[in-house]
């Protein structure tokens, strides 16, 4: 009776390539390269585009071509879209790496010590970059999404909590409006809070207008991801501390909220990322100003996205390098919370 | 027995008293909780009445053709120029340039979704879904931008090429050679913007689709685009269709990025590579500057409009991205 060692069967890998087979598929890409100059001459086609399109379209047949010697007729259609949804990720990928690497080489010309340090009172768009600065803006939204964070984080969370703890006969109806108002449009919200705001009540532009209308697009964000994490907390937490005697309120507030901190915070930040970058609601709201406004209640505020808004629209050069420069610091801005909202739900796991 | 009775007798606490209502302080805190779990409901309805209030004389002056009508002019009482406000040439424009970002984005979406789950390596799963996501969270002013400066110059390109040769296909005819900010280009920018959310959900949906299916069809000697075909794609349809539903909802309330991109005018154009077009939601931003206190109320309106439009195309898309998730069919 013969017996199978199994410790000594390696498993293998018959899908993988072998040396031959990695010769060829890399001499395709080599053979594109080599072809596409070649080509370039032959066709009235020209410039960064028409080689870019030549060479992806060799490389693909020629994959495509070595794929059917391979492995059959068969298998075209296999190797066609494998090909397409490589193309489609690439696709993907290549507006999000022009956008970022041109803010970051347009914007950082325009960025200087004093971009920090000054603001716009005493200088016009096309001041040289040495004078005047995006601190009104900086401090603008710092200001706004502060106070945005104020009025929609306690919100946000309430309405998690009534759709975790409290169940009540609503929830359907209050998750589904939840939904539906993370879709409104954002310039929508600006406009509702201008009508109220400022044509009802007779108030003036400000940076409290303006955080009201970032906080209805901040909720829904804020009580969604809240409502996540919420649900991720077992179960046992909340009948260990009904067990011991505390109330519902105090098993919510002592127990299960600290236990979900991480990832509310999460939530706040994701909430702010989202709103941080918004124009249009600002631009109904807040109006935008050349110099510092600290107090949120009196005149009109600046703020990032405004400020590129306002610059680029100008059409002046120098203008429209201050606003990329604009650009790059929201960017940074939004990147830095994008990260940090990263890093606190994966050490959570 | 006895013993303990008689040492503890007279000490005996009383039975205690089982209630079962909640404490006063539950009581707030249902009461407080409940009242925050409806602040959306408040803010979705106080939109709805505000925009409605102030906008009605301009509903009721214009009556329908506030939706049908393609002129928008304040009108000049004095020399007898009638004031007229219709939003047509607004909507069927916001219908154009989301229906472009749709066309693009959705096969790019969906193919992106199926490389992240069944092409990519482990290593790049990760850093590559980070990447989708952090494209959503790019503001939409730094893609008007590069949509302006970057984007133009290549897709005027694209443009003059689709119209040499495809020229004869009734959108792609000009009625003059301008091909800069037409709602080609501003389509092409709402794609990319709407990519990371259409990816996401269909993402979402493909991780679901049962191995055991998945594994069938290996076994019956598929390859894996015939899987896909035969398996994934059936499944995930009615999802990918939702996550498409919602990224048409985010398209059509897209304002900033459209404004800085599109040419606005007030016609009706179906010719996508013609420098005009329009979107409601930037229609509200370039007339917000100088409009006076009876345009203001027709910008409301117009706001209200485009308010029921997306909440309408949101609920539709909840509802089949629900129905998919639930049946798991």
């Amino acid at each position: 009776m013969a017996t199978v060692d199994f410790a000594s069967v390696k498993p293998q890998k018959p899908w993988r390539l072998d040396r031959k087979q990695i010769v060829l598929n890399s001499g395709v890409f080599v053979l594109a390269i080599a072809l596409t100059p070649i080509l370039i001459d032959a066709t009235p086609l020209n410039g960064k585009l028409g080689s870019a399109f030549i060479f992806v379209t060799l490389a693909t047949v020629g994959n495509i071509v070595l794929a059917v010697v391979r492995n059959g007729i068969k298998t075209i259609s296999n190797s066609i879209a494998a090909s397409l949804i490589y193309l489609a990720t690439a696709l993907v990928l290549l507006p999000l790496a022009s956008v970022l690497f041109t803010v970051i080489m347009r914007g950082k010309d325009a960025i200087r010590l004093n971009t920090l340090t000054q603001d716009m009172r005493f200088s016009q768009p096309d001041a040289p970059y040495t004078e005047g600065g995006a601190l009104h803006a900086i401090l603008g939204t710092f200001e706004i999404v502060l106070i945005a964070s104020i009025i929609c984080v306690p919100l946000g969370i309430l309405t998690a909590l009534y759709l975790t703890e409290i169940k009540g006969r609503f929830e359907n109806l209050v998750r589904f409006l939840v939904q539906a108002m993370s879709g409104v449009p954002s310039i929508v919200a600006g406009l509702f809070i201008y009508t109220v705001l400022i044509v009802t009540l007779g108030a003036k532009y400000s940076a409290i207008a303006g955080s009201l209308a970032l906080s209805i697009l901040m909720l829904p964000t804020v009580a969604r991801t809240s409502e996540e994490v919420l649900k991720l907390i077992p179960n046992d937490l909340r009948e260990a501390g009904v067990a011991l005697g505390a109330t519902q309120w105090r098993t919510v507030a002592m127990v299960v909220v600290p236990a979900a901190r991480s990832g509310i915070l999460t939530a706040v930040i994701l909430g702010v990322a989202r709103v941080a970058g918004e124009t249009a609601p600002l631009l109904l709201t807040i109006l935008g100003n050349t110099s510092t406004q600290l107090n949120p209640f009196s005149g009109p505020v600046a703020a990032l996205p405004l400020y590129t808004f306002s610059l680029m629209k100008t059409g002046l050069e120098v203008a429209v390098n201050r606003a990329w420069g604009g650009a790059l610091i929201l960017l940074t801005l939004v990147l830095i919370l994008f990260i940090s909202a990263r890093l606190l739900s994966g050490k959570k796991r | 027995m006895s013993i303990i009775e008689s040492k503890y007798s007279g000490s005996v606490p009383d039975k205690r008293q089982i209630i079962n209502q909640p404490r006063f302080s539950d009581r707030v805190f249902r009461f407080v909780v409940t009242s925050g779990g409806f602040t959306s409901l408040i803010i979705l309805g106080l939109i709805a009445l505000f925009l409605l209030l102030r906008g009605l004389p301009v509903f009721r002056d214009m009556g329908f053709g506030f939706v049908t009508g393609f002129e928008w002019n304040p009108g000049d009482p004095d020399n007898g120029v009638p004031t007229k406000f219709g939003i047509g040439a607004m909507l069927i424009g916001t219908m154009v340039v989301s229906l472009i970002g749709l066309f693009i984005a959705v096969p790019i979406a969906v193919g992106t979704a199926l490389f992240l789950t069944y092409y990519a390596p482990e290593g790049i799963k990760k850093p590559l879904t980070i990447a989708v996501d952090l494209m959503a969270a790019i503001p939409s002013v730094i893609y008007g931008l590069w949509g302006f400066f970057v984007l133009m110059p290549y897709a005027v390109y694209w443009e003059k090429l689709i119209h040499k040769y495809l020229g004869f296909i009734p959108i792609f005819k000009m009625q003059a050679p301008v091909f800069e900010r037409s709602p080609f280009i501003a389509g092409i920018v709402v794609g990319i913007m709407i990519i990371p959310i259409i990816t996401a959900i269909s993402r979402e949906v493909f991780s679901q689709v049962p191995l055991d299916r998945i594994q069938a069809a290996y076994a019956l000697g598929a390859t894996k685009w015939t899987m896909i075909r035969s398996v994934v794609l059936p499944f995930g349809s009615s999802g990918v269709a939702g996550g498409a539903m919602l990224g048409l909802g985010r398209a059509m309330g897209e304002t900033i990025a459209i404004y800085l991109v599109l040419n606005i005018y007030f016609a009706p154009n179906f010719q996508v590579l013609f420098s005009a077009g329009g979107n409601v939601a930037s229609l509200i931003v370039s007339k917000f500057g100088e409009a006076g206190e009876y345009e203001l109320r027709g910008l409301m309106a117009a706001g209200l409009v485009l308010f029921i439009v997306t909440l309408i195309v949101n609920f539709l898309s909840n509802a089949i991205v629900k129905r998919t998730s639930r049946t798991g069919k």
